[in-house]
């Protein structure tokens, strides 16, 4: 038994925030933001918190899927800026969506939670405990953002994708994950500080932080890694793979990763164009644009892939 | 070294390997970016089986420059 995705939905904030606009609040231009990330425009949210962009895009996936939301027995979530550190964004979805059957909960992946939320999700499909399950990566990073930091601020965006998968014959082929805690430096956004009435301490929340030399380096090299490995254990050869379906954290990644892989880049689809960076969001917006677009036909082999803050990576096989 | 190193160069800037000399500048001469460098540091690392760190980065400025960082790490030329 594996998983098989039946629909696929994302949201994104109706805000468009050119660079331009960008230029207008930090030292920056269109030109060093295009030709360094290849991202023109992102969705900044103006009132959607986390859980609504979730809740909407699961609503959409579940309308693609044609089933009811008391099929569905789990919802997996994966995100890094919930709205609440309590309920999770997970249980505030399953609420919104009226999913009163399933189990709920939220997963820590970063840009790589999508794939993990998938993986995770198979694996209880796979062994027969659930049969349909319902995944989202949403992430409202405009929150987490320092305003002020030329070097991050034009990177990232908000939004949502989801997927709705069911146990079948055909569907997840393989899948790998990895994390590399001891070097979770090199791109770190804190918490809420430790802070209460004994140590006299106030608690203070910190942003998104990263060395974005070391993150490049990090992803050019364990993306095609991790493809490769995908493909190894399973006995799948490269040109058998129609899409590429890779976190969009930056053009010229993507780009380095096609090169590495020997691959044209016409495999590896992108969106990061208009919507940035959203972390956890990516890969399923991007998804359910391919779906929509009528570019997924039934049988067709596809590889999802993400890395990101952990360091975490993950790259899922999958048969349409 | 310097053949091979045109190489690579060529190959990961996209630029005419007979341009290249010891005193190319990457950034001056071959228009290469802050990304281009990190790309050209990696496939220079697998190359030759050697770690350069970000921080020395900033010294390697042209062709002579990485050949002389790479014999100062053992590299045989």
């Amino acid at each position: 038994m594996t998983s098989k995705v039946i629909g696929t939905g994302s949201y994104v904030p109706e805000r468009v925030v050119t660079n331009e606009d960008l230029a207008k609040v930090v030292d920056t231009n269109d030109e060093w933001i295009v030709t360094r990330t290849g991202i023109h425009e992102r969705r900044i949210a103006m009132d959607e918190g986390t859980s609504f962009m979730a809740a909407e895009a699961s609503r959409r996936a579940l309308a693609d899927a044609g089933i009811d939301a008391s099929e569905l027995d789990l919802i997996i979530l994966a995100t890094s800026s919930s709205d609440h550190c309590f309920p999770s964004t997970a249980c505030e979805v399953q609420a919104e969506i009226r999913a009163k059957n399933a189990v709920a909960f939220d997963i820590s992946a970063a840009c790589s939670g999508f794939e993990f939320a998938l993986s995770t999700a198979h694996a209880f499909l796979a062994s027969g405990t659930y049969r349909t399950a319902l995944i989202v990566g949403a992430d409202c990073l405009s929150k987490l953002t320092d305003w002020t930091d030329r070097g991050t601020c034009v990177l990232f965006g908000d939004g949502a994708g989801a997927a709705v998968i069911q146990a079948g014959e055909t569907g997840v082929i393989h899948m790998v994950m990895g994390s590399d805690g001891a070097r979770g430096q090199v791109l770190t956004c804190t918490a809420r500080t430790d802070g209460n009435v004994f140590n006299g301490k106030t608690p203070e929340f910190g942003y998104i932080q990263m060395d974005g030399q070391e993150v490049f380096k990090f992803a050019v090299k364990k993306v095609p890694e991790c493809i490769r490995q995908v493909l190894d254990e399973s006995g799948t050869s490269m040109d058998e793979i129609k899409y590429f379906v890779l976190h969009q954290a930056n053009y010229r990644i993507c780009e380095a990763v096609a090169k590495r892989l020997k691959q044209p880049l016409e495999k590896v689809p992108m969106n990061i164009d208009r919507f940035g960076n959203t972390s956890g969001a990516t890969v399923p917006i991007l998804l359910d644009e391919l779906n929509r677009e009528g570019k997924l036909e039934r049988g067709d082999k596809i590889v999802l892939a993400g890395f990101g803050g952990g360091l975490t990576w993950g790259a899922v096989l999958l048969e349409w | 070294m310097l053949e091979k190193m045109k190489e690579i160069i060529a190959d990961q800037l996209s630029v005419d390997a007979d341009s290249i000399t010891e005193t190319t500048s990457f950034k001056d001469d071959l228009g290469a970016d802050s990304l281009d460098l990190f790309e050209l540091v990696m496939a220079l690392e697998d190359e030759y089986s050697v770690e350069i760190p970000s921080e020395d980065l900033q010294n390697l400025l042209t062709v002579g420059d990485v050949m002389n960082y790479l014999k100062g790490k053992g590299v045989e030329a």
